[in-house]
């Protein structure tokens, strides 16, 4: 699921700067051709509405799984904020244990949880951008036209900057990469299985 | 810090079975980045690809059409936020605009309708007229807040003996553009045959002397300088569906 995801967020932000450099919101913000995807108007336009179903059926049955599996309440509740704090002051010092990776510290837990929330409003306004005649109720939460497509951009900047966070922090810590293609530990301390033979592993381009 | 990156011990329990499942989506979800990351050379243009992203346009299509709402107005506003002139859209810029001459215009009718005895701008500016303050959204981003007022499309089309249970109502256009819209959104309450634009006969930028104003479709789906309707069951592309942007273009 977070590679389908990764797949479908890749698209979503590349064809969606292209839809945005037809009308900038900001005079100073063009996204320059060679990063965006689609050439013309109209394939940024398909692209964006293909990966739309990718990012959205995968989006739920990720939470939907989450939620029924009780993984989510496991790994990501509660939050404490003190615990917050005394993490960044590690991260801070350099001493922050991976030893664990079944286990979220305080900071992953709100970023996880925010990036989520973030994810389901993105959709949210996305739809309100799409339909706001046919769902015109849920447009008018935004308030203007305008307004929706400021939402639906700013849950894109705060996406990529979670993207920027979370895959730095990611090839610093390279077990974490190793266990998300494997599979990783079981989280659930069951039954320890037999150890397979040494894991082939094969490198990302 | 160093010693614990290597440690193997994450590598415990694994499920041989479920590791080549992930590995073939790992790969599958890398080509697909891969080839996306190929703008330089659009991949979109490629046959294929191109082919999958239209396949998934028309069934958006669908999609828009099912969850269509035939009666649900979209919002209206107050004619002090109308803005004036309205903002020009063409696939040509302002500049280049062929004015209709009205005097010798006539609005041809083809296809499933009864009476198709051409109408002139004349015959059509004193039809019952309808004013509609809706909001204008073109695909790029952008909208405005327009009043236009003309006669009702479903109104028209009754008018003329149309078969209102065709599928489609196809424009032909003076600029050789060509647009069409499904049925249900035709008959759609505020879709209007636009002859003014905040009180005044429209001008010839906007579609003089006759264009399309539907308040449930993106801009470009308005089409101006209206010369000809059609009513149909036959789908033919039109000038921007014909390159690649949503035929349906609900909004």
């Amino acid at each position: 699921m977070h590679w389908i995801n990764a797949v479908a967020i890749f698209i979503m932000i590349g064809s969606g700067w292209k839809i945005y450099n037809d009308d900038v919101i900001f005079g100073f913000l063009h996204f320059p051709d060679w990063i965006v995807i689609g050439k013309w108007a109209q394939y940024g336009l398909q692209w964006h509405f293909f990966g739309m179903w990718i990012f959205v059926v995968n989006g739920l049955a990720y939470l939907t799984y989450g939620i029924v599996s009780g993984r989510f309440r496991r790994k990501l509740f509660p939050v404490s904020i003190p615990e917050v704090f005394a993490t960044v002051g590690d991260a801070l010092r350099f001493r922050l244990r991976h030893d664990d990776l079944t286990h979220y510290n305080a900071v992953q837990k709100v970023l996880y949880l925010g990036v989520m929330l973030i994810g389901v409003l993105i959709v949210i306004s996305g739809l309100a951008l799409w339909k706001p005649v046919q769902f015109s109720p849920l447009a008018d939460l935004f308030g203007s036209f305008q307004t929706i497509r400021l939402v639906h951009f700013l849950c894109m900047s705060a996406i990529v900057a979670f993207i920027l966070v979370h895959v730095t922090l990611a090839l610093l810590v390279p077990q974490s990469l190793i266990a998300m293609l494997t599979g990783g530990p079981v989280v659930d301390a069951g039954e320890p299985r037999s150890a397979a033979a040494a894991p082939e592993i094969e490198a990302t381009p | 810090m160093t010693k614990r990156i290597h440690t193997p011990a994450i590598l415990r329990s694994r499920k041989p079975v479920e590791d080549i499942n992930r590995r073939g989506l790992l790969r599958g979800a890398v080509s697909l980045g891969a080839l996306g990351m190929l703008t330089g050379c659009d991949v979109s243009e490629n046959d294929s690809v191109q082919k999958t992203l239209r396949a998934v346009s028309a069934w958006n299509d669908g999609v828009q059409e099912a969850i269509f709402r035939p009666h649900h107005l979209a919002p209206t506003f107050a004619p002090s936020q109308v803005v004036k002139p309205p903002r020009f859209n063409a696939y040509y810029d302002i500049e280049d605009v062929k004015p209709v001459d009205g005097a010798t215009w006539t609005l041809e009718l083809v296809g499933r309708i009864g009476d198709k005895r051409p109408w002139t701008a004349q015959q059509i500016y004193q039809l019952p007229e309808q004013e509609i303050i809706i909001r204008h959204i073109c695909v790029e981003g952008w909208d405005y807040i327009g009043q236009w007022s003309g006669p009702n499309l479903r109104d028209f089309l009754q008018r003329v003996g149309a078969d209102l249970t065709a599928r489609y109502v196809y424009f032909i256009c003076a600029d050789n553009y060509t647009e069409s819209i499904d049925m249900a959104s035709a008959l759609h309450p505020q879709t209007i045959l636009a002859t003014k634009y905040a009180g005044d006969v429209i001008a010839d930028p906007f579609g003089y002397p006759l264009r399309l104003r539907t308040s449930t479709k993106l801009g470009y789906k308005n089409a101006k300088w209206i010369k000809a309707i059609e009513v149909t069951n036959d789908f033919r592309e039109t000038f921007w569906s014909k390159q690649g942007f949503n035929w349906f273009a609900g909004i």
